[in-house]
């Protein structure tokens, strides 16, 4: 339990580890932005095109700013199969953007992303790591209210 | 009795917060009798149990224990795969929620058995909301003194279907992309930074304590000739009852779905997600075995008022994004799939596609780099032998 995988450790293959480094760098700055990549590879001795093929491999790594709270809805089969696009309309009304953008006030990014795992009380969605359930459009405005 | 709970025996049984629950029901008894008759006996059990893999490749556990075992090294590590992104499949999470502590101690075993000082969880970042937890699990454990040196950590994934696969989820460990490796060489001789490794998946690893408790005899009784043991199911979709099942090898498709799920008016069955197989109501008694129809237990029911062609469309659609875009046949070939389905669904399909898809699905079947992109046209191939109507119905002119 000494090595906290979600920070790099002292242990050599870790402070090579460009994926936890990314993490860590997305915790601290919000998003990984093109000079915070340009630093990172630099400090580790990497190409750009390195750390930027991994920043850029992963859903939940970003490369453009992010809101303060990140909704995810799940867009896949079993989610469809139980209304998940009421759902999904629901938060676009709710929050006044689209699947992709921001919110101007900088309070919610919208993701629409693949199965979360929630498929047997689906439709579900993840705000930032809180997952909610059996989903209907009267639930969104509610669950939204606690993320400032 | 097609239900029968090995892996799911503890589950809403035990306090998952609480080691003494867990002791309570035996635990941790099967790793001490691992460690007292050794690591041959051990691998031996396993060999005979006849336990496969429940990730989906069905490969005999023991014999990746022995490989992992005999290959020269002093660093191994033992891997559980906790990536699960199939389309439909849940049940680790359910698992993981109610039962870590069999987990840490069929890893602890595997991790004897091999020879590892090191195992690592690989979670998928969605299971955020688990990731505590476990490492308290694991706390304890390591505080009741269980681990002897041993370290296991859990690593978390960042967004990535494609790590559920091995060889990319050892890269996604080693801080890189996720894409898959060329085999040979397997991760048994050289895996994580190429190093013997072996790689189970949550419910495999689930079945360990109590198969070395009880001995292969009694495992080798539950189950068919060649799919010994049982397999939790993630049940949803068109279903009155969705949700975890866990069932006797060799039961009928139709005993889960509309038994114990409670589905109606079946149209169509999704088994193993997005790279399974399409199966049509009449063939429901079919029985569910590694020959005939399993991958990861992802069962996803439709019902008559579906469409199968956009099902099709959308899972294709899945599998063109999380494609890790390493060799072609996956990448360039799913991409053309989706754009083909969504002629189709449009009402602007033709003969000519039918045809295209049907070549394209022989060649990415064939020359793609990893079981994922060999499976990706299951769905068109599936759709297109058991619904072939709906898509005559929608060529053009």
């Amino acid at each position: 339990m000494n090595n906290h995988p979600q920070q790099p450790s002292n242990r050599s293959e870790d402070r090579q580890n460009l994926l936890l480094l990314l993490k860590d760098a997305q915790r601290r700055s919000g998003y990984l932005s093109d000079q915070l990549m340009r630093e990172l590879a630099e400090s580790v001795g990497v190409t750009c095109s390195e750390i930027y093929g991994v920043g850029t491999f992963y859903s939940f790594l970003s490369t453009r700013p992010q809101g303060r709270n990140i909704i995810r809805a799940c867009k896949s089969l079993p989610c469809c199969l139980k209304d998940s696009h009421l759902v999904i309309s629901s938060i676009e009304g709710a929050i006044g953007i689209r699947a992709g953008e921001i919110t101007p006030d900088g309070r919610f990014s919208f993701e629409l992303v693949n199965c979360i795992g929630a498929c047997d009380s689906a439709p579900a969605i993840l705000v930032n790591n809180d997952l909610y359930t059996e989903l209907t459009p009267r639930k969104i405005s509610q669950i939204l209210k606690e993320y400032d | 009795m097609p239900e029968q709970r090995v892996v799911l025996k503890n589950c809403g049984i035990i306090d998952p917060g609480q080691i003494a629950t867990y002791l309570a029901a035996d635990g941790f008894k099967a790793l001490k009798k691992a460690r007292d008759v050794g690591q041959e006996q051990v691998i031996q059990t396993i060999k005979d149990s006849g336990l496969r893999g429940r990730g989906g490749a069905g490969f005999p556990c023991g014999v990746k224990w022995e490989m992992a075992k005999d290959a020269p090294g002093d660093n191994k590590y033992v891997i559980c795969n906790a990536d699960e992104g199939e389309v439909g499949t849940f049940k680790d999470r359910h698992i993981l929620s109610n039962d870590p502590f069999s987990l840490i101690e069929g890893m602890a075993i595997a991790c004897y058995a091999i020879g590892a000082r090191k195992g690592y969880i690989y979670l998928r970042a969605e299971y955020h909301y688990l990731y505590d937890r476990l490492l308290e699990s694991i706390n304890q454990v390591c505080e009741a003194g269980f681990l002897d040196g041993l370290n296991i950590d859990v690593y978390e994934g960042a967004g990535a279907y494609v790590c559920g696969e091995e060889s990319a989820l050892m890269d996604s460990i080693e801080g890189k992309r996720g894409e898959v490796r060329y085999r040979p060489p397997f991760p048994p001789t050289k895996g994580l930074w190429g190093k013997p490794t072996i790689i189970n998946n949550v419910e495999t690893l689930m079945n360990i304590p109590w198969i070395i408790l009880h001995g292969a005899e009694w495992f080798c009784e539950i189950g068919t000739e060649r799919s010994k043991g049982t397999k939790v199911f993630s049940v949803s979709g068109d279903v009155t009852k969705p949700g975890v099942y866990e069932m006797v090898l060799g039961s009928q498709l139709r005993e889960l779905v509309e038994g114990l799920a409670g589905a109606r008016a079946v149209k169509a069955i999704q088994v193993g997600g997005a790279t399974g197989r399409i199966v049509p109501h009449d063939m429901m008694d079919t029985p569910l075995t590694f020959e005939t129809l399993l991958g990861a237990g992802a069962i996803t029911v439709f019902d008559e008022t579906r469409d199968i062609v956009d099902i099709v469309r959308q899972t294709l659609e899945f599998l063109a994004e999380e494609s890790c875009g390493k060799c072609s046949p996956c990448r360039e070939g799913t991409e053309v799939m989706v754009g083909i389905l969504g002629r189709f669904t449009r009402g602007e399909g033709s003969a000519h596609d039918i045809a295209a898809m049907e070549r394209l699905s022989q060649a990415m079947m064939l020359s793609a780099l990893c079981g994922l992109g060999q499976a990706a046209p299951n769905p068109v191939l599936d759709s297109l032998q058991y619904f072939r109507g709906e898509y005559d119905s929608r060529v053009k002119g």
